[in-house]
């Protein structure tokens, strides 16, 4: 039997890591799209840091 | 691990990716998306698809990971009991320890998830569903009281209140009653299959109704709960996710269904035994069905709300 003979343990492991990739890219473009979603209803926006929070902001007094 | 080491260890029993996804049950996790889905769509308040989409997933992904850490908890009962003998940890597949881990990390994951997606109501209410099931109904009841179902029932009714709050953001008398729908349905639904299924329980150790107080008290019960649940589902009909539509079909399964229930309540032990659970068997069957066609209903109400139609 060659050495290099694939056992049917590779192949199993080969799904579960296929299925963790794709769970993973599916995770990826989800949140991306969960993204686009938030940002076309015009939720409110928090950029990550070096900006002024929006919900920290004071409410401009009205005239 | 290098190539030595692999003789040492049963590989054969490796876990494939289909043995994670059986942790998590994914039969309950069904139920569960459905009942979401039709709580987030009967809501008065419209949600973009994507979100929509991804609270759903994010719930059913909650639910699965409790599944997924019942399993680890409830390993040494799955063993001995046939229905549940083959699950990944009983067969050697997986590891108790993998599929806590694997539990734990997919529920912080759908509770965080769920909270950016929707809101912190959403999430709250799913992060104690998460926590109902498995501390409460998993570690606590089930090995404890034969009113085990009864309190646990409720883990598998909030999907369709979270589905509801991921909409409005909050709680409201129809998404009560949709939760009522499903914890009044449970009791009755798991008592006609501890019937039949009476000495895997027994085996076990799990003192189910029919094991602690008998099956005639086990019958009894189905009665009184399926009468208490009649009234709960015909009601739903007249608050804002109801109609004609929800009616007409909620009264016609309530009657079907406690018809069913006085079947099962005047049959003797002998003829059950004789016919092999036939009626129980084709209860239990019904219960199923009519859940699925209640929520069926409001999500017609839902579409024909949506053309202007349906509702009062």
């Amino acid at each position: 039997m060659a050495i290099v003979k694939e056992h049917e343990m590779h192949k199993r492991r080969f799904s579960r890591n296929m299925g963790v990739g794709l769970a993973l890219l599916a995770f990826v473009a989800l949140v991306y799209g969960l993204t686009i979603a938030k940002m076309q209803t015009g939720d409110t926006m928090e950029a990550a840091d070096h900006s002024p929070r929006v919900s920290m902001t004071p409410a401009e007094p009205s005239e | 691990m290098s190539d030595a080491s692999l003789n040492t260890q049963s590989f054969t029993n490796e876990a494939s990716f289909g043995d994670f996804f059986a942790l998590l049950k994914p039969r309950v996790m069904s139920l569960v998306v459905f009942t979401a889905f039709v709580g987030l769509l009967v809501a008065p308040v419209s949600v973009h698809p994507i979100v929509g989409f991804a609270s759903i997933l994010f719930i059913a992904i909650g639910g699965g990971a409790s599944g997924a850490l019942n399993m680890w908890w409830e390993a040494d009962i799955d063993a001995v009991m046939k229905r549940t003998q083959n699950r990944p940890i009983p067969s050697g597949k997986v590891t108790a320890g993998e599929a806590k881990a694997f539990g734990i990390t997919l529920a912080v994951m759908a509770v965080v998830m769920l909270a950016l997606a929707a809101n912190m109501v959403a999430a709250g209410i799913l992060a104690f569903t998460i926590f109902f099931y498995v501390v409460v109904y998993t570690m606590g009841l089930k090995r404890v009281t034969p009113q085990n179902i009864v309190i646990g029932g409720a883990a598998g009714a909030f999907p369709p209140m979270i589905g509801w709050a991921v909409a409005t953001g909050g709680v409201s008398i129809e998404s009560i009653l949709m939760f009522s729908i499903i914890f009044m349905w449970t009791p009755p639904h798991f008592w006609s299959l501890a019937l039949f299924m009476n000495d895997d329980y027994t085996k076990a150790g799990v003192p189910m109704l029919p094991v602690v107080h008998g099956r005639r008290a086990t019958r009894a019960h189905i009665l009184v709960y399926t009468l208490f649940l009649a009234p709960v589902a015909v009601g739903a009909a007249f608050t804002s996710i109801g109609g004609p539509v929800y009616l007409v079909a909620s009264v016609l399964l309530n009657l079907w269904f406690i018809t069913g229930a006085v079947k099962i309540w005047r049959r003797e032990e002998d003829a059950a035994i004789a016919d092999k659970y036939s009626a129980e068997r084709k209860f239990f069957r019904v219960s199923l069905l009519y859940l699925f066609l209640h929520f069926g209903a409001l999500l017609a109400e839902g579409v024909l709300r949506n053309f202007g139609m349906g509702g009062w």
